[in-house]
């Protein structure tokens, strides 16, 4: 193979891992969109990035930390238990629904971080972990599991949830702005910069002398503020604490950041990336709802099998990055 | 540390380390202490914990709770025994709770033709679980969670698809007391783990499987280089893990008298991995530790029996797991010289 051959196959293999899942998501949406009257709707829009709102606000948590080379299985749980602190806070005034979660869900977050990063545990255990723990806390302040809070409709952490503009509701907004920042902050600053540093080589990262420690626990704890808000915002807009909600949400997640072309080793990735991935997940759901004779389950069959041929695609192109060496 | 071990030696008795701390005076005596901690910490705690509802739980000795209690933890332990050998590997299966499901829902489908039948094609469908899981990782070189995350977001959906998302009644006599029998007074599942346990035991110590699943994940370019054969041996042990697993949605059904794929295997992954890691396997691969895998499993279910008998609440429970997961992983951090 010549050198030239070698150089364009690389380059091509750069633009599939970091634009593939967009080009997917348009082709998914074009082909939809031909195939059913009932799918390029503005309405069926609306609940689409309703849908995807909650999840890419977790996800965008995800992405940092699986850019940093770690995992956050804890998300879910703390997903669940914001929700439900939001509909406990919420009954002492909305500033206290709000921040209720975002410091109990920040702490959990600031506790996996702790404990990656200067206990120096593998962070797949440490968040296994507080995914218990968090889920244990959600059921002791429940009665366990049997009280589901009810969140007045007049607070304004309600119409927070609940309120739209142009008939987008809030969430939607938020999560675009969060998505901006986040954008910004990986690509514009010295803190994203040493994310990917982390992720690419940890050792390397604190030789280099940044601190890598530091950084971690702040990652994590971001990760768990994220979810804890997606988790306060998602009760807000069903005006309930429901307490069953947010299993297996992380691997959702999860499964949205992987699709979105960043890879789980770390170092490389995108922000944007994840947002398609969510709502490639999100628009696989709305379709199969669509189709109507097919049952509901083929959902996760349809998720599985594209994150299984999208890593796969990874793996080759990742390989095909380090041929040239 | 050789250093370490040897210092004492040239020095003078009597001669005492000037101005250090108690970590660095005695380190050998310390890291001995962390080392049985986490090899035999898992049994100390089991022991105790039996002790202690010896004496303060009433009817804990009767036969019938003993049973109770190891029926309850049989599922979980045999998916654990093919998760420590994945973990072995350094890798982890994330989808054992889906392929129970998958082998719950595909067990009926051929239960009509007899049992033999409807048990071949669950354990055929956690074999092809195992296979599809194994090429990802060992061919296609993907890391174990996302390879094995995929077949648990896709498994219990197909599980869904073929049960229709139905909870079918099993009929089959057999299979019936298969879950509900005894044998000598012991449950027979109880019996199919016990022999299980001693087949994956053997596997690990006396086969040359067993020494180059260890060797693999001890390190794996060292075992490539040295002629192992790596990939087979990693497609192998997925390929167990996924048969363990069917069998433990086999087992699961016939106690539960029906196929239940959307409930059947719910977070068995992560009780069959805190039961691996609190067992004292570590995560970073090379060491396989059967006995610990069971009595870490039988740990994680004394403690909740305990608690509810006790009346504390599912709420406690977890947050006791939680700790216990923490403690387990703790503690091979102090056996490398103490936590940074």
């Amino acid at each position: 193979m010549t050198a030239i051959q070698e150089t364009r196959r690389e380059w091509l293999a750069g633009v599939v891992q970091r634009r593939g899942s967009v080009v997917v998501l348009a082709l998914v949406v074009v082909i939809s969109s031909v195939a059913f009257d009932s799918f390029a709707t503005v309405d069926n829009a609306r609940n689409i990035a309703m849908q995807a709102s909650f999840l890419s606000i977790v996800a965008l948590g995800m992405t940092f930390v699986i850019l940093s080379g770690g995992i956050d299985l804890s998300v879910g749980s703390v997903y669940a238990l914001g929700g439900v602190l939001a509909a406990l806070g919420v009954q002492s005034g909305s500033v206290v629904g709000l921040l209720l979660p975002l410091v109990v869900c920040g702490g959990i977050g600031l506790l996996n971080g702790v404990l990656v990063a200067y206990g120096r545990l593998a962070p797949f255990i440490v968040t296994l972990a507080t995914l218990l723990g968090a889920r244990g806390l959600l059921l002791a302040i429940t009665n366990e599991g049997a009280t589901t809070r009810v969140m007045p409709r007049d607070a304004v952490l309600t119409k927070i949830g609940q309120g739209t503009v142009l008939g987008i509701g809030y969430p939607v907004f938020i999560a675009v702005v969060l998505f901006v920042i986040g954008v910004i902050v990986l690509q514009r600053t010295k803190f994203g910069h040493s994310v990917l540093a982390i992720g690419g080589s940890g050792e390397a990262a604190k030789l280099m002398g940044l601190p890598v420690a530091r950084r971690t626990v702040w990652l994590y704890t971001g990760s768990g503020l994220l979810a804890g808000l997606a988790g306060a915002l998602a009760a807000a807009y069903y005006a309930s604490g429901v307490t069953i909600v947010g299993v297996g949400l992380e691997l959702d997640a999860i499964a949205a950041v992987v699709i979105g072309g960043t890879l789980l080793t770390g170092g490389a990735g995108t922000v944007g990336g994840t947002a398609a991935g969510v709502l490639l997940l999100c628009v696989i759901q709305n379709v199969i709802n669509q189709i109507g004779t097919l049952s509901s389950y083929y959902q996760s069959v349809v998720s599985g099998a594209f994150l299984a041929i999208v890593v796969a695609i990874q793996a080759y192109l990742s390989r095909a990055h380090l041929g040239r060496g | 540390m050789t250093s370490d071990q040897k210092t004492p030696e040239l020095r003078p008795p009597g001669w005492k380390a000037p101005n250090m701390s108690r970590d660095e005076q005695d380190p050998p005596t310390k890291r001995r202490n962390a080392r049985l901690l986490q090899d035999y910490g898992v049994y100390g705690a089991l022991l105790l914990l039996v002790v202690y509802n010896l004496i303060f739980t009433e009817n804990f000795a009767s036969l019938t709770n003993i049973n109770t209690q190891l029926v309850q933890v049989t599922p979980t332990l045999i998916a654990a025994l093919g998760m420590a050998l994945v973990i072995g590997t350094e890798g982890v299966d994330l989808s054992v709770g889906s392929v129970m499901a998958l082998a719950a829902a595909l067990l009926p489908l051929y239960l009509g033709y007899g049992l033999v039948p409807g048990l071949l094609i669950a354990l055929l469908g956690g074999a092809l679980c195992g296979l599809f899981s194994g090429t990802l990782v060992a061919v296609a070189g993907i890391q174990p969670i996302v390879a094995t995350l995929a077949l648990l977001v896709g498994g219990r959906g197909l599980a869904l698809v073929f049960a229709d998302g139905q909870l079918k009644d099993i009929h089959n006599k057999t299979l019936l007391e298969m879950g509900s029998g005894k044998v000598l007074g012991i449950p027979i599942v109880v019996l199919i783990a016990l022999v299980l346990t001693l087949v994956v035991g053997f596997l690990v110590r006396q086969t040359t499987f067993g020494r180059q699943l260890v060797a693999v994940g001890g390190n794996r370019s060292a075992s490539a280089l040295a002629g192992l054969p790596v990939r087979r041996v990693l497609m192998v042990t997925y390929v167990i893990s996924g048969m363990l697993a069917a069998i433990a949605g086999i087992v699961a059904t016939a106690r539960l008298t029906a196929s239940d794929p959307s409930s059947i295997g719910q977070l068995a992954e992560l009780a069959a991995i805190t039961a691996v890691v609190v067992g004292g396997t570590p995560l970073s691969g090379g060491r396989v530790r059967v006995l610990g895998t069971v009595a870490g499993a039988l740990l994680m279910q004394l403690i909740s029996a305990t608690l509810i008998k006790n009346n504390l609440p599912t709420s406690a429970a977890l947050l006791v797991q939680a700790a216990i997961i923490i403690v387990a992983v703790f503690l091979p951090r102090l056996r490398q010289g103490g936590a940074a």
